[in-house]
């Protein structure tokens, strides 16, 4: 067990874990915040993105004690009213479905238009292709991230 | 407008609240609710009157409706209710969705199964909205003293013309609870629905996009502890011994024990379907503590006597390909006559692996067992069910135990078996307090209930015009046949054989999305794309003729589809797609298929990038009667479609000595982003009929009219899914 005082959508978070614990786990089971989902373990699906200093990280494979002073932003953090140019067209493509990969999939994308405002279509894909949705939203999702990019511009 | 008779139902949800007679304020989540529309800006009513078990009518006007199905990802917590608001005659603007908990005296079937929600809930929901209706019409008719028959309603508020009065539906909310229920009532013509037939957002929409705890996964209780199980790593294998020992004193760890979710002379559910009963339960702090006690933990199992093996499997199949089936499944004219005296006889076997059904969302339930209840809340698909069989196990009533449903990260069948909320259940009760059982990936992915493994001989025989005389199909599966007897051809060649085989196995097995289907219209349909190209037809004109027959001189009995409509979802992509007009260096497939009451027909374009092949577009045209939520229903079937392309391609699971080979998404490959088609295009038969299933129909045939445009791609016919194997490319 280590104490660990983690940036937290611009709030420090002290929490008391085993320094392997993975930040997926830290922020679901000791802070409650359970947006960052949890799918695969292995950094495979995407479920569990969040964003360490702005870029995307799979948190289900990153300890805790790799994080240090970073700032993390995880869904709920990622805009004040839920109005983050991603999140509204994600609203406006209505793309959800069961829902569970959208977090994931909301916080690669808005990292991604963050760097690469005015992507291509191919970029587009690359940077979503590490996102399973298993209910198979992709056309949708490829849709809102262009939306998403027009609202940025 | 059609009148329906209320009375027959009104035992089963159109109870008056006893309680109504004063208004109320309820605790029912109205503030949770508030805040996921935020945008609306409603206010919050100062009381509530219950109308019937669906709706609830605040004396401002704000209406709450109960979504009683459970939510996979299928949309039905927005679709059922946009029904009901349809017959009461509100402004969508003003309703709140809550997700009913299991309550089989109010509801019936709160089941999320076979694309059926809204096809078997059409009238009840209709029903209740149309009964909640008449009842304030009657009370406004009385406060006015008018007749009733006077009186018209718009958008929750009441009208009478002749006096120029109008009152809203809050204000009267009280006085119509008081009323008796109406014997029958008036439904809607569908031309002048308002709401049904209206795209509108899925109603958790907002809460998803934020983050908000909606699903099993994320119920975080006062007290509660984490639990995970161990079962066998092969199938046939049980426990033989663990040692508690070991990890019991690893940090966060406070129980391992042993728990058996089918003991002897408890009755069980069709729903318990389960190939590992007896697993070792460890309980702990929190979710990694109790992973990490979970690999150190050693257990024993016995070996299994015959482990399985995928080629096994391939080898029993195979023979049963050569075998005639004891009893044909159907038999019309003579069919080995048929084929004796053939010109042609075209013979093709196609195949196909367990798939595993993923869902995103990893099986997990809450459970807090205490001596006189037991209180349940996670994902499941049928919770009626469970509960029969958590009450057997628990040796509670079922009046005990309470189970509520959250949002699901999916289901595509899965969670139509509960073992994990009866392992939750179990677990609670033996460790004395609240639990969330969490699976693993690789627990979820290793523990069966798969799409069957299956294969399918077809024999078509052809006279010395190419036309299609005789049609035959065997088909078997790990375990049951995949074969649907009635469906087309039969009905549409003059002789005709159906045979099933099953194959025994000690690996479970279950629905996945369009259970059969989902290999039955892959095979079928490329199949029949065989035989239009040996007859020198085109695809879609020869499936018309078929059609044609079935519809103008039907052959047999039970024929299980309506050729007219089968006929029009296909002539109608076939327009749509511009088909017989190919685009060049693109190629071409079709494919139409029939199932849970629905008619799809696709076509697709493929383009090869070397040798991958990139989908350029999807074509679908549907009849599935009356579309609730067109725009929900468009992605429905996109979703179906990127389902159908993605475990046609890429998806498999096959086993040495029993285990799964596949644990993760390392190895079990699902389709990604840049798989998916560039463009789906999905056209609705506007026909009016009642509707039918939306959830399946568009996985089926894309499989077939991927592999047929694959075969105009490559020139290699497709006779095996996964159409990519691991590290393998087309071509």
């Amino acid at each position: 067990m280590a104490s660990f005082t983690l940036q937290i959508n611009g709030k420090p978070q002290t929490v008391e874990v085993a320094p392997e614990t993975p930040l997926l786990w830290v922020l679901r089971d000791h802070l409650q915040m359970t947006g960052t989902k949890y799918g695969c373990g292995i950094g495979q699906c995407g479920a569990c993105t969040v964003h360490l200093n702005g870029t995307a990280m799979r948190s289900c494979s990153l300890p805790v004690s790799a994080v240090g002073d970073k700032s993390i932003t995880t869904i709920e953090g990622l805009s004040e009213k839920g109005d983050h140019p991603v999140q509204q067209a994600w609203l406006e493509h209505d793309v959800p479905q069961c829902g569970y990969c959208q977090a994931g999939q909301i916080m690669t994308a808005s990292a991604f238009l963050a760097n690469t405002p005015k992507p291509t279509d191919a970029q587009i894909e690359a940077a979503m292709n590490g996102n399973l949705c298993r209910c198979g939203t992709y056309t949708r999702v490829k849709a809102a991230v262009k939306t998403a990019s027009a609202k940025m511009g | 407008m059609s009148t329906i008779k209320t009375a027959v139902n009104r035992r089963s949800f159109l109870k008056v609240s006893a309680a109504a007679g004063g208004g109320m304020l309820l605790g029912f989540g109205w503030l949770s609710s508030c805040a996921r529309e935020p945008e609306t800006g409603l206010e919050i009513p100062e009381s509530w009157t219950d109308i019937n078990a669906f709706l609830k009518i605040g004396d401002n006007g704000v209406v709450t409706i109960m979504s009683p199905n459970p939510e996979i990802g299928q949309n039905v917590k927005t679709s059922m209710p946009m029904i009901v608001a349809e017959e009461l005659d509100v402004d969508w603007q003003k309703v709140v969705v809550e997700q009913a908990g299991l309550d089989t005296e109010k509801f019936t079937r709160q089941v999320a199964g076979g694309s059926q929600s809204i096809r078997q809930s059409w009238k009840s929901l209709r029903t209740a909205g149309a009964t909640a209706r008449r009842m304030l019409m009657e009370a406004a008719a009385k406060e006015w003293d008018v007749p009733v028959s006077e009186l018209t309603t718009e958008q929750g508020t009441i009208h009478h013309k002749s006096s120029g009065k109008s009152i809203d539906y809050g204000a009267v909310a009280t006085a119509a609870a008081t009323l008796e229920v109406p014997e029958e009532v008036e439904l809607k013509d569908p031309k002048d629905f308002k709401i049904i037939g209206t795209s509108r957002k899925n109603v958790d929409a907002q809460e998803i996009v934020t983050g908000k705890p909606l699903f099993g996964l994320d119920v975080q209780k006062e007290g509660m502890r984490i639990a995970m199980i161990a079962h066998p790593p092969a199938f046939g294998q049980k426990l033989k011994s663990f040692n508690a020992e070991e990890v019991l004193n690893m940090p966060g760890v406070e129980q391992v024990f042993a728990i058996n979710a089918a003991p002897e002379g408890i009755e069980l559910q069709w729903s318990d379907t389960n190939a590992f009963p007896e697993l070792v339960a460890i309980v702990g702090r929190s979710t990694w503590e109790v992973m990490q006690a979970k690999k150190a933990l050693s257990v024993e199992w016995e070996t299994a006597e015959s482990p399985e093996s995928s080629v096994g499997h391939e080898a029993a199949l195979s023979e049963l390909m050569d075998k005639a089936a004891d009893e044909p499944a159907r038999r019309d004219g003579d069919p080995g006559k048929a084929f004796q005296g053939a010109a042609k006889v075209i013979e093709r076997t196609y195949a196909a692996p367990f798939l595993a059904h993923n869902t995103l969302e990893p099986m997990n339930f809450y459970a807090n067992v205490t001596a006189d209840k037991a209180e349940l809340e996670g994902p499941i698909q049928t919770p009626a069910s469970l509960r029969k069989t958590v009450a057997a196990l628990l040796g509670m009533e079922e009046a005990q135990v309470s189970i509520m449903l959250t949002r699901m990260g999916g289901g595509f069948g899965r969670r139509l078996y509960g073992n994990f909320g009866s392992e939750a259940a179990l677990i609670s009760q033996k460790a004395g307090v609240p639990v969330k059982l969490v699976y693993t990936r690789e627990d979820d992915m290793t523990q069966g209930t798969y799409r069957p493994a299956y294969k399918v001989k077809y024999r078509a025989a052809l006279d010395a015009d190419n036309n299609l005389l005789a049609f035959h199909v065997r088909g078997a599966g790990v375990h049951g046949s995949p074969v649907f007897e009635n469906r087309f051809p039969a009905g549409a060649v003059a002789h005709y054989l159906a045979e099933h085989h099953d194959l025994g196995s000690n690996i479970s097995t279950g629905a996945w999305r369009a259970p059969r289907s989902n290999f039955m219209a892959y095979a079928e349909q490329a199949f029949i794309d065989e035989i239009a190209e040996v007859t020198g037809q085109d695809p879609i004109d020869f499936r018309l003729q078929l059609f044609e027959k079935a519809q103008q001189s039907p052959v047999g009995e039970n024929n299980d589809y309506d050729a007219a409509r089968y006929a029009g979802v296909l002539k109608l992509v076939k327009e749509k797609a511009g088909w017989g007009k190919p685009t060049p260096g693109l190629h071409r497939g079709v494919s139409a298929y029939y199932c849970h009451n629905s008619y799809v027909a696709q076509v697709v374009d493929v383009e090869m990038q070397g040798s991958t092949p990139r989908i350029k577009k999807v074509w679908c045209a549907v009849d599935c009667g009356i579309v609730v939520n067109p725009d929900a229903a468009r992605n429905q079937i996109e979703g179906g479609i990127v389902d159908g392309i993605g475990h046609a391609m890429y998806s498999a699971i096959t086993f040495k000595n029993g285990s799964p080979e596949q644990q993760n998404f390392d190895r079990y490959r699902l389709i990604r982003n840049s798989e998916a088609p560039l463009e789906i295009e999905t056209f609705f038969v506007d026909n009016g009929i009642d509707p039918t299933g939306l959830g399946e129909p568009s996985l089926p045939p894309i499989q077939s009219a991927l592999a047929n445009a694959l075969y105009r791609a490559t020139g290699q016919r497709i006779y095996r899914q996964p159409f990519v194997s691991e590290n393998e490319v087309l071509g």
